[in-house]
């Protein structure tokens, strides 16, 4: 029989472990006779069950209740429309949808019930656990939304026996950086911290005494360190996923943070986890691509493919195959190797071209990162009548009231003389703060 | 500031820039030959964008592109100047 969430929660004991968000707590041993549908939660059993709730709290609930119980477990990202649960519903053959009490199902379904917290007597446990298919949405954002299938096997892959961890991430746990995350906690021997609905980060830091490991993306450990709260925990480990870490970031984490160890994880949806780096500088060791094991990678055209027992078994709604004949993904992440190390680039698809000259965003934003007025920097292309498009940048300073014409300037000539003509930006905005996508990634979108 | 003086000003902040020499600014004096390179006038016509509120590369016909300096004024002149 195939090892459900309920199995990895076992392994350690419930005990005392709890999954605390702002709003509620869910303490683990309560799953044992209890459910977040109660008595209909049989209705369930063998469906393709669409995870449609706002709050992070009632779809932990659910997650933990439903594997192995449901075929299928689609997870819909915080922030969708009913069009767009609808959309991947019918993708994923939804037939029953959890959803929130007091709201409508998002879409038309015959099996509907709503995730209720705190947990309700349930009926007997039903007598055989299913292989529960995960469904994940690529991060992928424009077109039609691209499903990544995966199961507990593949999504818990890369954790490895640990002793007493006390976790907290950033993300929210129905995003692949966040669902690692969730279930390190629930196959540990600790607890989880989660943010609350609409939560400012610096609140969430508020909150975070006693948590040993957090987790985020590059985006959301420069709002830290932005956030005065930052100086108030001393955990002993921070984990970095989701977008490139550069040496700003993690120069300005271990100056803040002297006694951690921090590790910067490269991880997608489609590829799962890949590696975690922890000797504190951007990239990794260029002798990676060249190891034989578990897990292989390669560059084909300067893109990273790789090949990895984690990653998704299949996707649903895309016309290309997910790997090549010898089982390689193609990431369509972009490598320069300078020396002993690869450095991330950037995403194919996001290169800028000004006027044939290629530049990649994030490589630009690491040179900004870098300058010392620099605070956190989102570089965007800006059409172009004259070359198709030219490289803008907003950038938050650490000294905001220091915003003039003269620094923007400064900082333009400052960027020339470390980047080619083309990549450095044509016209800096100097704005309070950075848009982030509900990824808790830099928006990628103008 | 007129709008001579504006695109001159920014001609020459750019050249200044990206380190290339101008010759005299003269209304006849080519656009192609005064030593500014494709990168140069896509920054410059961004500015003049944001400094004038104008795009007329976006309504222009591409037989109007301005080849002159002279030409390239007049393009951001408004039409009841």
């Amino acid at each position: 029989m195939p090892e459900a969430l309920a199995d990895l929660i076992a392994r350690h004991g419930a005990g005392a472990r709890e999954i605390a968000t702002r709003d509620a707590r869910l303490a683990l041993k309560d799953f044992a006779a209890n459910s977040p549908f109660g008595g209909e939660r049989s209705r369930f059993a063998g469906r393709s069950v669409a995870l449609a709730v706002a709050d992070m709290t009632h779809a932990a609930a659910a997650l933990i209740d439903l594997d192995g119980l449901a075929r299928r477990i689609l997870l819909c990202p915080p922030g969708w429309d009913a069009a767009e649960i609808a959309r991947a519903a019918a993708l994923a053959e939804a037939d029953a949808v959890a959803h929130d009490e007091g709201e409508p199902p998002p879409f038309a379904c015959e099996i509907a019930a709503p995730v209720r917290l705190p947990l309700q007597p349930r009926g007997a446990a039903a007598a055989t656990k299913l292989a529960t298919e995960w469904v994940l949405p690529t991060s992928g954002t424009s077109g039609p939304p691209k499903l990544a299938v995966h199961t507990l096997a593949t999504l818990a892959g890369a954790i490895a026996p640990a002793p007493l961890q006390e976790w907290a991430t950033f993300y929210d746990i129905r995003r692949y950086g966040g669902l690692q995350i969730f279930l390190r906690a629930l196959s540990g021997r600790g607890s989880l911290r989660l943010g609350g609905r609409g939560e400012k980060l610096d609140g969430f830091l508020a909150r975070l005494d006693g948590v040993s490991h957090i987790s985020g993306t590059p985006t959301h450990w420069r709002k830290a360190l932005m956030s005065g709260a930052a100086a108030r925990i001393a955990p002993p480990y921070l984990r970095l996923s989701g977008e490139i870490a550069d040496d700003a970031v993690l120069s300005g984490l271990a100056a803040a943070f002297p006694q951690a160890k921090i590790e910067h994880a490269y991880a997608s949806t489609e590829a799962g986890v890949i590696f975690a780096v922890a000797d504190g500088r951007a990239g990794f060791p260029a002798e990676w691509l060249t190891r034989r094991g578990e897990v292989e990678m390669r560059l084909v055209d300067g893109a990273l493919h790789v090949r990895s027992p984690r990653r998704a078994l299949r996707l649903i709604g895309a016309d290309a195959a997910l790997t090549d004949a010898e089982g390689f993904l193609d990431t369509g992440d972009m490598i320069e190797i300078r020396g002993e190390r690869c450095f991330f680039l950037g995403r194919r698809g996001g290169i800028i071209n000004v006027g044939g000259a290629k530049a990649h965003p994030e490589e630009i934003e690491a040179a900004l990162n870098a300058l010392p007025a620099v605070r956190a920097a989102r570089v965007y292309a800006r059409p172009s009548p004259i070359t198709g498009a030219l490289v803008a940048a907003e950038i938050v300073l650490n000294d905001p009231a220091a915003a003039s014409r003269e620094l923007e300037r400064e900082l333009i000539a400052a960027a020339r003389a470390r980047l080619p003509a083309h990549m450095a930006p044509a016209r800096i905005r100097f704005v309070a703060d950075l848009v982030i996508s509900d990824a808790g990634k830099l928006s990628r979108h103008g | 500031m007129s709008i001579r003086d504006l695109v001159l000003k920014e001609i020459r902040t750019v050249a200044d820039e990206q380190g290339k020499t101008l010759p005299p600014l003269s209304d006849d004096l080519v656009l192609l030959e005064c030593g500014l390179d494709s990168l140069c006038f896509a920054i410059l016509v961004s500015r003049l964008e944001d400094e004038t509120g104008r795009d007329p590369f976006a309504t222009a016909k591409a037989s109007a592109f301005p080849s002159t300096v002279g030409e390239l004024i007049a393009f951001y002149e408004p039409l009841d100047a």
